[in-house]
């Protein structure tokens, strides 16, 4: 049997062919890297992936700070994590690469801020 | 009171970032950015999504994290900027009227660089038929509200056009809770790119109908469904093939134009291909010592490509501002009916170049020749060549056989 993919891992988005024998990998055309085969493993075994949102923030120059996880995760767990990050708020000042939520879920990654968050000027925290 | 510069540059995105942090490095200490927002980084700050810099940071980093990268870089070299400022005008000699809360402050520069960047083309632009209600939106502005305001802009959504920013608004409505029904696009292929089709749409199982359009939108005071029709080969609807769809929110991710109202107050000739500037090799347009780079010369899919042009420019932009001159670029650059524009459009036969071009519909198995006196120069070959990707091909000195126009051909293998 032969499956094709799109590989997301960087901009030049190949086009992977794969020959699939019993289930395993068989011949694989058609990706410019090795990145490529080991995405069609992820993708036949375990898909993978990163997500973007964000998180309030209390007393900031900005009522949202951006968020992502420091490495993809199982893709089948991305609503989970979704969940868990909007239970969270943050107060200002918040730096860029602060961890936000260690260990999210147990799944070994960590939820980062992707922006900093000034503490606004006469807010009651300062 | 005049204020005298080296270099101004406008707008202070990815692109003229790029460029004032290489100017400097070239040693052009007085230089100064004008933005119009609050903060610097252009549109990076809405793009949370993961993914940018692959190719310059070997790492997947957000649209802000991209962002801070150069802004922190500024910082460090004490590159001077004005945020919450907006330009008002800009003369062929190099004039410069600014407006912010201090009032008005006028500028006589040396040199001049355009990175406005590009705005989005609207529901006006493709006259949509039907009524006006609340909950149409641009991508962009949907993106604005959502990832910089706190603003849900809709449950249940469909997709017009599939350009990048629709594709990645999809998929964010998605995580945010909201019901993506579709995305339509009146072209036979997608417009924005496939890794982007595969994890914003396939990986929530949006379906996106190719040679489609809408043809009625309904509802008063708020959205309240659209009617959809096939195309024909001519984009025209085919009578019988409407379906209904109830929805509150129609985003819009149809085309973006670069921005050159300034440009054009400046006398800058455009192409009509592009909609940016004309520019030679050094970037620079047809006026004297004003340039244009990043979206507001042509619309990238890529920032990292943004940033090398900027830096391109930033180091001819520095031996204009030092010797007052740049040399001479007689060479045009002609395309065939394949290919849908080349920047630069001129160029001297003296200095290696990159040149960035887009095909205007897909094409596998082709090579994208490079054609001089009816021998080929230079050749690419492509198995895939795609109107969403940008292409760049290089060309060195040497490739050049005389100083008569180039020709950029797509031929089948």
């Amino acid at each position: 049997m032969n499956k094709e993919f799109i590989c997301i891992l960087c901009p030049n988005g190949c086009d992977i062919r794969v020959e699939l024998k019993e289930g395993l990998i068989g011949n694989l055309d058609g990706a410019l890297c090795k990145l490529g085969q080991e995405y069609v493993r992820q993708e036949l075994f375990s898909p993978q992936r990163n997500i973007a949102t964000s998180v309030k923030v209390e007393g900031g120059t900005l009522p949202l700070v951006s968020v992502r996880l420091t490495e993809a995760i199982p893709k089948e767990r991305i609503f989970d994590v979704m969940d868990e990050i909007k239970k969270v708020k943050v107060t200002a000042p918040v730096a860029t690469g602060q961890i936000i939520i260690p260990n999210v879920l147990g799944l070994g990654r960590d939820v980062i801020a992707t922006k900093k968050v000034d503490r606004i000027l006469n807010s009651p925290q300062s | 009171m005049v204020i005298q510069k080296d270099v101004i540059i406008v707008g202070g995105g990815p692109a003229g970032l790029a460029a004032a942090v290489r100017l400097k490095e070239l040693g052009i200490e007085d230089s100064l950015i004008l933005e119009r927002e609050k903060n610097p980084g252009g549109i990076l700050r809405q793009c949370i999504h993961d993914g940018f810099g692959l190719t310059r940071f070997k790492e997947a980093l957000s649209g802000p994290e991209y962002a801070t990268r150069f802004i922190e870089k500024a910082e460090e070299l004490n590159i001077s900027y004005l945020t919450d400022t907006t330009v008002l005008n800009i003369s062929s000699d190099k004039q410069i009227i600014a407006v912010s809360k201090e009032g008005l402050q006028e500028y006589q520069a040396k040199a001049i660089i355009l990175t406005t960047g590009c705005r989005e083309r609207t529901r006006g632009a493709i006259s949509i038929p039907g009524t006006r209600p609340a909950g149409i939106y641009t991508a962009g502005v949907a993106q604005a509200y959502v990832n910089l305001k706190n603003m849900m802009v809709g449950k249940k959504v469909v997709i017009l056009g599939s350009g990048d920013i629709g594709l990645i608004m999809a998929r964010r409505m998605t995580l945010e809770g909201a019901q993506v029904l579709a995305v339509f696009e009146i072209l036979p292929y997608a417009s924005g790119l496939p890794r982007n089709i595969q994890q914003c749409l396939n990986d929530y199982n949006i379906p996106l109908y190719l040679s489609h359009t809408i043809t009625d939108i309904q509802g008063k005071d708020r959205l309240e469904s659209i009617t959809v029709n096939k195309v024909d080969e001519n984009m025209k609807p085919i009578p019988g093939t409407e379906i209904h769809y109830e929805c509150d929110t129609l985003i819009l991710s149809v085309g973006l134009i670069p921005e050159n109202e300034l440009s054009l107050l400046a006398g800058v000739e455009l192409d009509h291909r592009t909609k940016g500037p004309i520019v030679d090799e050094n970037y620079q347009t047809n006026i004297d010592g004003i340039f244009a780079a990043g979206n507001a010369l042509h619309v990238h899919d890529l920032v990292d490509f943004v940033s090398i042009e900027a830096e391109n420019l930033a180091e001819a932009a520095a031996a204009y501002i030092k010797n007052a001159y740049l040399p001479q670029c007689p060479i045009r650059v002609e395309t065939d009916e394949l290919v849908g524009y080349t920047v630069p459009q001129k160029i001297s036969g003296n200095k290696e170049i990159f040149l960035s071009l887009r095909v205007k519909k897909p094409l596998k198995n082709c090579s994208i020749q490079i054609v001089q006196n009816g021998s080929v120069i230079r050749s690419k070959k492509m198995r895939k060549a795609l109107p969403a990707e940008m292409i760049q091909i290089k060309i060195s000195k040497e490739d050049f056989n005389s100083s008569n126009n180039i020709k950029v051909v797509v031929k089948d293998e």
